[in-house]
């Protein structure tokens, strides 16, 4: 394993769900891509997507090839009893030569810092670390290396939490999904449906969404639940629970967040000068065009403001869901 | 009842995590103080470091008032720590000589560590490396996630150093953000937000568009709609290794709450019959019991016969 990163030049983290989507993000200009296995070690466990132990070999081949570093995010809590086909992740993720595991759990990542010392460990946004305390925890008794950031810090507070956190490097998300909740502390899918992130690597599944038809329109159900109701006219949105209509006070809203995406792009100086060190992009279930174009809009970005040039007004509102974008908890009045 | 079942099961009535006015939080602890059936009692805000100045005035009499009706009384920490104040908080509460604390955040275990402390609810123990490395930091008590089945819970139970605890009554904290929907639902931001949530003293119910009752939002914390009820699991449990019961506080009669499991833990009365004095208890809440059964949370499995 390498080191991951220097200050000067913050490195850009992009998604790949499948080997065509990786070698898209590698081609389009991606520092890091990150992956993971087929099964619910990872918190995209969604059908038809992530590697097989091959898929990464040859993954890991194409990228180093081309100075690209690969990721694999073992993300999801393990079950009890069960331990073992998380464990099994983490050794074969070593052994195939990835540059970084992406970690949540305590149990796991004290399994990999014991088996595997020389790995570089990251956390994962899945471990929520939002504060010193808890980052040095992870960073003192495993050696993490790296704490990708939950969304519920602004700017001014990731700022002054990698004043106090030193060597430890900060990471955080620029693009894609947003999550409203602290992630790894949100059962609200599984309130649902059954299955959460925590545990299934899974978030609103497919398999438990509805559109029904009535007189006014679609409604969309997610474990039997109305998520939201769309007019003949509108596209009906896929309901994740989060981001549904629901009624509060006597009046319908979007109570939690509206379907909206990440948009960090203007915001990359003030990121950079926080002294984050690596941007992530969401959307590791996302197609290859979408990866493409969004890793090749960050990539000018971050080369212009290291430059000493402002960040280029690059329009990414026809791939962001519902054409809306939002900086998220970044800025404190989204709060 | 089978001998396998341990003798002595122990109550814990959580920490209220609504933003109930000072005075009625204080009464209701004198209460809980003077007349509960419980073994333990949690103390603390939970859910928003905005809501601490409150009570703050009130602390030290409801904390006299516990330790003296012979209740063990256990300081639970804040969930979502981030700013300087809330790291001072923490780091202040996690030393306190004398008390049992109880980290809600892997950050108040980290200072607690070396010294017993309890773990609460929202840090994520899902399997037995996680839970053999709490204990090796001193976690001497631990209350697991809601969505574990009992298949889990057993497996954790059953090789636990620690006392393990499980969540048996009450809207089942969910979910925690940095945005706050009791505001946002008025049309407030966090930071001017009039402490609104002080009129959602149960949790404000978030109905669906089909006007279907599905979850309560607690400022910052999201909050299951359904009262979770294990009364008719709780022998199961206990059999599993299970050795405490996590009641929350609900804005009702929690006096009558906690005898009721007290009674159906000592086999005095039968689940069918608790859960329709719990009914009677708790006016116009729908139970939940899906989580244990290894289905979608608001599930509600009938007890078998």
């Amino acid at each position: 394993m390498t080191s991951a990163s220097t200050a000067s030049r913050p490195e850009l983290v992009c998604p790949a769900g499948t080997p065509a989507a990786l070698r898209s993000a590698v081609d389009a200009g991606a520092d890091c891509v990150y992956v993971g296995f087929r099964d619910e070690t990872n918190a995209r466990n969604f059908p038809g997507l992530n590697f097989s132990r091959k898929e990464l070999d040859e993954a890991i081949g194409y990228a180093h090839g081309r100075g690209a570093k690969v990721l694999v995010a073992i993300n999801t809590f393990p079950r009890a009893g069960a331990a073992d086909l998380w464990h099994r992740a983490v050794d074969d993720a070593v052994g195939l030569g990835a540059d970084a595991l992406i970690l949540a759990d305590i149990g796991l990542i004290a399994y990999a810092a014991e088996r595997h010392p020389e790995a570089r460990l990251h956390l994962s946004v899945q471990a929520a670390a939002s504060n010193p305390a808890a980052i040095r925890f992870y960073a003192d008794r495993f050696g993490i290396r790296r704490v990708v950031l939950p969304r519920v810090l602004t700017v001014h507070e990731i700022a002054a939490l990698n004043q106090h956190i030193r060597p430890v490097e900060t990471e955080v998300f620029v693009f894609g999904g947003l999550c409203v909740m602290a992630e790894g502390r949100c059962a609200l899918s599984s309130y649902a449906t059954g299955q959460s992130p925590n545990v299934n690597g899974v978030c609103s599944p497919a398999a438990h969404v509805r559109y029904e038809e009535t007189a006014e329109g679609i409604t969309s159900k997610l474990g039997g639940f109305t998520i939201n109701r769309f007019g003949r006219a509108e596209p009906a949105g896929y309901p994740t629970l989060c981001k549904g209509r629901f009624v509060a006070q006597g009046k319908a809203s979007y109570l939690f967040e509206e379907p909206t995406s990440l948009n960090t792009l203007a915001m990359l100086p003030e990121l950079i000068e926080a002294g984050v060190t690596a941007f992530k992009i969401e959307g590791r279930q996302r197609g290859r065009a979408y990866v493409a174009a969004v890793v090749q809009a960050f990539r000018q970005g971050v080369d212009a403001v290291l430059a000493g040039r402002p960040v280029p007004d690059l329009d990414l509102d026809r791939i962001t869901e519902g054409g809306r974008q939002t900086t998220g908890a970044y800025e404190k009045t989204w709060r | 009842m089978p001998e396998n079942i341990p003798s002595k099961p122990r109550l814990t009535l959580g920490p209220v995590l609504f933003n109930w006015r000072p005075e009625k939080l204080r009464d209701f602890y004198f209460r809980i103080a003077d007349e509960a059936d419980v073994d333990t009692v949690c103390v603390g805000e939970v859910v928003c470091s905005k809501r601490s100045p409150f009570i703050a005035p009130h602390l030290p009499e409801i904390l006299d008032r516990l330790a003296a009706s012979g209740k063990e009384v256990v300081l639970s920490t804040l969930a979502l720590v981030m700013s300087k104040r809330e790291m001072d908080q923490i780091a202040e509460l996690s030393g306190a000589d004398g008390w049992l604390v109880e980290a809600n955040d892997v950050s108040a275990a980290a200072l607690a560590a070396g010294r017993p402390f309890a773990v609460g609810p929202l840090v994520n123990v899902y399997n037995e490396g996680t839970l053999a490395h709490l204990e090796r930091l001193g976690a001497v008590r631990v209350c697991l996630p809601a969505e574990l089945s009992a298949a889990a819970i057993a497996t954790l139970a059953g090789g636990a150093a620690a006392e393990i605890e499980v969540q048996a009554f009450g809207r089942l904290p969910l979910a925690i953000s940095a945005r706050c929907y009791a505001a946002r639902a008025r049309n407030l931001a966090k930071d001017s937000c009039q402490y609104v949530c002080a009129d959602d003293p149960d949790g404000m119910v978030v109905d669906t568009l089909d006007d279907e009752p599905f979850l309560a939002v607690n400022g910052t914390q999201t909050m299951s709609y359904h009262y979770v009820s294990l009364l008719a699991e709780l022998d199961a449990l206990r059999a599993g290794g299970v050795r405490r019961f996590r009641l929350w506080p609900q804005d009702v009669d929690m006096v009558g709450v906690a005898g009721l499991f007290r009674e159906t833990l000592a086999g005095a009365v039968d689940p069918a019959a608790a859960a329709a004095r719990l009914g009677a208890l708790c006016p116009g809440a729908d139970f939940a019991n899906g989580y244990v059964h290894g289905r979608e949370g608001h599930a509600m499995v009938e007890a078998d016969g």
